[in-house]
């Protein structure tokens, strides 16, 4: 369903951009013949087996690969001896972290880090020589989660850690590598204006992207460094960036080939194999494959963050929210990073509230360093925050749909982070989840109806493209950013509607590193907008040359020319039209090949809003949670192919739904973790629940040359709330702690969880 | 003139001043101008930082221009998924 007055592409006069075009990689995926990072094979391919620490924390004694090496196929094996030393180097400390996540040096951090790596004839000779390399570790005390990480007299993971943003600065060092803190007016004041208060702690677990396609890699290494790497990845380029400073080699050096992603989700916007890959090949003077299986996925790549949320927050009787208190603390895994800074900003963004303290850490923990995870840090933060949002409405009566639009944000509100913001559309997906049939639906014995709201910012950033016109004139638009949410559907799109020809005469394309300009990472909801913008510009300028040329034909000033309707007509009507084929047939006597590259770093980001309604059935026997009907409304601005945009908001929200009610890491007293793999680790599947409604409101974005605002992330913001707040008002119990599994929904109703 | 707003962790370097309006071309001389008045904040915004002119949230915006009368907000640089 799309909210707008008429159907989005007759209202703003588009033909092709709206429509719901048959994806271009739809054939080859559905039969087989797309390649993933793990199809490519190449003539002498070797394959790799990667030595993980087996503890949460320990320091290299030593290691020991003679044995190793005598085993039959075995070509090369490398340890953190074959990388440069990173500090040495003078990488800024991040990229250290990058370096030495990569590869162990002197000390390990978590169960799954990397120690070494080999690569043989076969995976069975790789595996074999993998348990045949000796490690030496003296194993030292680990910290799982932020208590333990910030309690005094912690094991630290880093010696010199100290942590930045507090007042007077740190003298010691901790497990806390930095804090952030907003505040707007005097909270005390905030709280004595209140005639409801809810104060409440959350705890939420690491959880994985699982995204079914596992990590890999094939690099193709010479003896001179210069390296072909093949990777499945959200940003070839972000790849070959961080690659080139792990191994030492300038950019140059190594041409990075898009392969098809089988999600990705924010988890692929870093790099874990691509090192190993290549100093493997170099040594071994022959490709080499690297691929993760799924224990490997859980062990050692990042999940999105465990938390613990302190939320205090105060409502008047006339349902203002007078105050807010708010305390986080987000693991970061084994090297800092957290996305606490975004949950910071994400936290109470949706309202206008006028004394607030947001406070929050970044913490170091002996678990993988955490990666992005669709609006990393807002889903969490989200969490604590509508879940007392919904209690506050609660203690006042008031419906908690009205308690949100009496307090939402709109354009021209001071963001709890500082500017104002511009357009945005809260209220409309607030409105449109009222006035859907799903909010008015009776509910049974056992069910409940909870509603809960997010917000994210989207991204702009670098983009480039380039547009070639074909002698047959049909077009190829060359983009760099990985398709993993319909971008190349999009792309079409916008060149069908600036050119004015039919999908049909268009092939959108991803390419490598050395043959377009430029991108970041596909993620932060930014391809449709930032990419698009590209690919726009490049199509304007495609039909500035058009234009130059008919004129040239007609021996005419180009503006008396004007491109209409995919063709090039005289404005007095004296010619004939020329279309955009019969221009390209002729291209070398008007002036030579037809193309144009547009590179740009994006401007006109557009925010997101989102607003869930969510009705489940709680069985008091097992504490089974059943979704009933789940509704979703998210401002899309101009959704350019709306069962992408439809796809992306569903997605979020199962994603959201497996994280509120099955998913976490579960680790042993010796740090390991114990469940790294599907059948431990559950996530929703197609028969878990039923079809996600949909509403995608468009409040343009003014910034955007279609109003477009990112749509990939704030969708899974709301779901875990969405989900607890449901399951309150259908047996009366508050979960507070992530997941809600059936003993811990049996324990709240029993009475006897803690 | 542009008038800057400090968030509550940059007011430690200001003395507890949550704005101020100053002369400025661009971002990048605002930078400066604002570490010559309160030592040690450049460093806090010259990495990591994106600026937000007028509720416009940029990057990468050293060279950006800033017309006067603009609001400046000074923010961690966010990454998504």
């Amino acid at each position: 369903m799309t909210v707008t007055d008429e159907p989005s592409t007759e209202s703003a006069g588009y033909k092709y951009v709206g429509t719901r075009s048959i994806r271009p990689d739809g054939l080859d995926k559905v039969t087989g013949r797309a390649k993933f990072g793990a199809d490519l094979t190449l003539p002498g391919m070797l394959e790799a087996a990667v030595v993980r620490s087996p503890h949460a924390h320990a320091e290299i004694v030593s290691i020991d690969t003679s044995e190793a090496m005598k085993i039959e196929g075995v070509k090369a094996i490398v340890t953190g001896a074959d990388f440069p030393d990173p500090a040495e180097q003078g990488l800024h400390p991040s990229d250290q972290d990058v370096a030495n996540n990569i590869i162990a040096r002197d000390k390990v951090l978590y169960d799954g880090h990397v120690v070494a790596a080999v690569a043989a004839t076969s995976r069975q000779a790789a595996r074999a020589a993998a348990k045949a390399v000796n490690v030496t570790y003296k194993v030292l005390p680990h910290v799982m989660n932020v208590d333990e990480a910030m309690a005094d007299g912690a094991a630290l993971l880093h010696p010199n850690m100290k942590t930045k943003g507090v007042d007077p600065p740190a003298e010691e060092p901790s497990n806390v590598a930095s804090r952030i803190v907003h505040e707007r007016g005097e909270l005390d004041q905030g709280f004595a204006n209140a005639d409801a208060v809810v104060e409440r702690t959350f705890t939420t677990k690491p959880v994985h992207q699982g995204y079914i396609e596992p990590h890999a890699c094939v690099a193709d290494t010479g003896a001179d460094g210069r390296s072909n790497i093949w990777v499945s990845s959200q940003g070839h380029f972000a790849m070959r960036t961080y690659t080139s400073k792990v191994v030492g080699v300038t950019t140059s050096m190594l041409k990075v080939i898009p392969a098809e992603i089988g999600g990705g989700f924010g988890g692929k916007t870093v790099i874990y194999l691509e090192p190993l890959a290549y100093m493997l090949s170099k040594k071994a003077g022959r490709p080499v494959r690297v691929v993760m299986d799924r224990a490997e996925v859980f062990r050692a790549s990042g999940p999105a963050s465990g938390t613990k949320i302190k939320v205090k927050m105060g409502a008047n009787s006339a349902g203002e929210i007078t105050a807010a208190e708010i305390w986080m603390a987000f693991e970061a895994g084994a090297f800092a990073g957290s996305p606490v800074g975004a949950a910071g900003m994400t936290v109470i963004a949706p309202y206008d509230i006028p004394h607030f303290v947001v406070e929050g850490f970044d913490v170091v923990v002996n678990k993988p360093k955490v990666a992005a995870y669709r609006a990393p840090g807002a889903p969490m933060a989200a969490f604590a925050v509508e879940s007392v949002v919904d209690d506050l409405a609660a203690e006042i009566g008031m419906d908690p749909i009205e308690l949100r639009l009496k307090n939402a944000v709109v354009e021209g509100t001071e963001a709890s982070y500082g500017p104002k913001f511009p357009k945005i559309g809260f209220v409309e997906t607030l409105d449109a989840c009222k006035e859907h049939p799903n909010y008015g639906e009776p509910l049974g014995p056992n069910q409940g109806r909870g509603v809960a709201a997010g917000f994210w910012f989207n991204a702009g950033m670098n983009s480039s493209a380039t547009i070639h016109v074909n002698d047959d004139g049909t077009v190829t638009t060359v983009v760099g950013s990985p398709d993993i949410g319909g971008s190349r559907a999009s792309m079409a799109l916008f060149t069908a509607e600036e050119l004015g020809i039919g999908l049909e005469r268009i092939k959108p394309v991803v390419a490598d590193t050395e043959t377009v300009g430029f991108n970041d990472v596909t993620g932060g909801s930014r391809v449709t907008l930032a990419t698009g913008q590209a690919v726009v510009e490049a199509c304007r300028a495609i039909k500035t040359d058009l234009i130059r040329r008919a004129a040239k034909t007609w021996k005419m000033e180009a503006d008396q020319v004007e491109w209409v309707d995919g063709q090039a007509q005289a404005k007095d009507g004296s010619q004939p039209p020329l279309s955009l084929a019969a221009i390209a047939g002729k291209m070398a006597r008007t002036g030579g090949p037809i193309s144009a590259n547009a590179s740009l770093n994006a401007r006109g980001v557009g925010a997101a809003f989102s607003t869930q309604v969510c009705d489940v059935e709680v069985d008091p026997e097992t504490g089974q949670v059943t979704i009933l009907r789940y509704l979703t409304a998210q401002d899309a601005g101009r959704a350019i192919h709306p069962a992408y945009v439809e796809g992306q908001l569903q997605g979020g929200v199962v994603q959201g739904i497996g994280w509120a009610l099955n998913e976490e890491y579960v680790h042993n007293d010796d740090g390991v973790l114990e469940n790294p793999s599907f059948l431990d680790y559950r996530i929703p599947v197609a028969s878990d629940l039923p079809m996600i409604d949909t509403i995608i409101v468009e409040v343009p974005n003014p910034g955007h040359p279609y109003g477009v605002r990112g749509v990939g992330e704030v969708g899974i913001v709301p779901p875990l709330a969405a989900v607890a707040n449901a399951i309150k008002a259908a047996t009366g119990k508050r979960l507070v702690d992530l997941p809600m599994s059936p003993m811990k929904v049996l324990e709240a109703i029993d009475g006897t969880d803690s | 003139m542009v008038k800057v707003h400090f968030s509550a962790a940059l007011r430690h370097y200001t003395g507890g001043l949550s704005d101020i309006e100053i002369e400025a071309a661009t971002v990048g001389r605002l930078i400066n101008a604002l570490d010559e008045r309160f030592p040690g904040i450049g460093a806090q915004l010259s990495e990591g930082t994106s600026v937000a002119i007028d509720g416009e949230i940029l990057p990468d915006a050293e060279y950006e221009e800033l017309p006067d009368g603009a609001e400046v907000h000074f923010l961690a640089t966010l990454s998504g998924g």
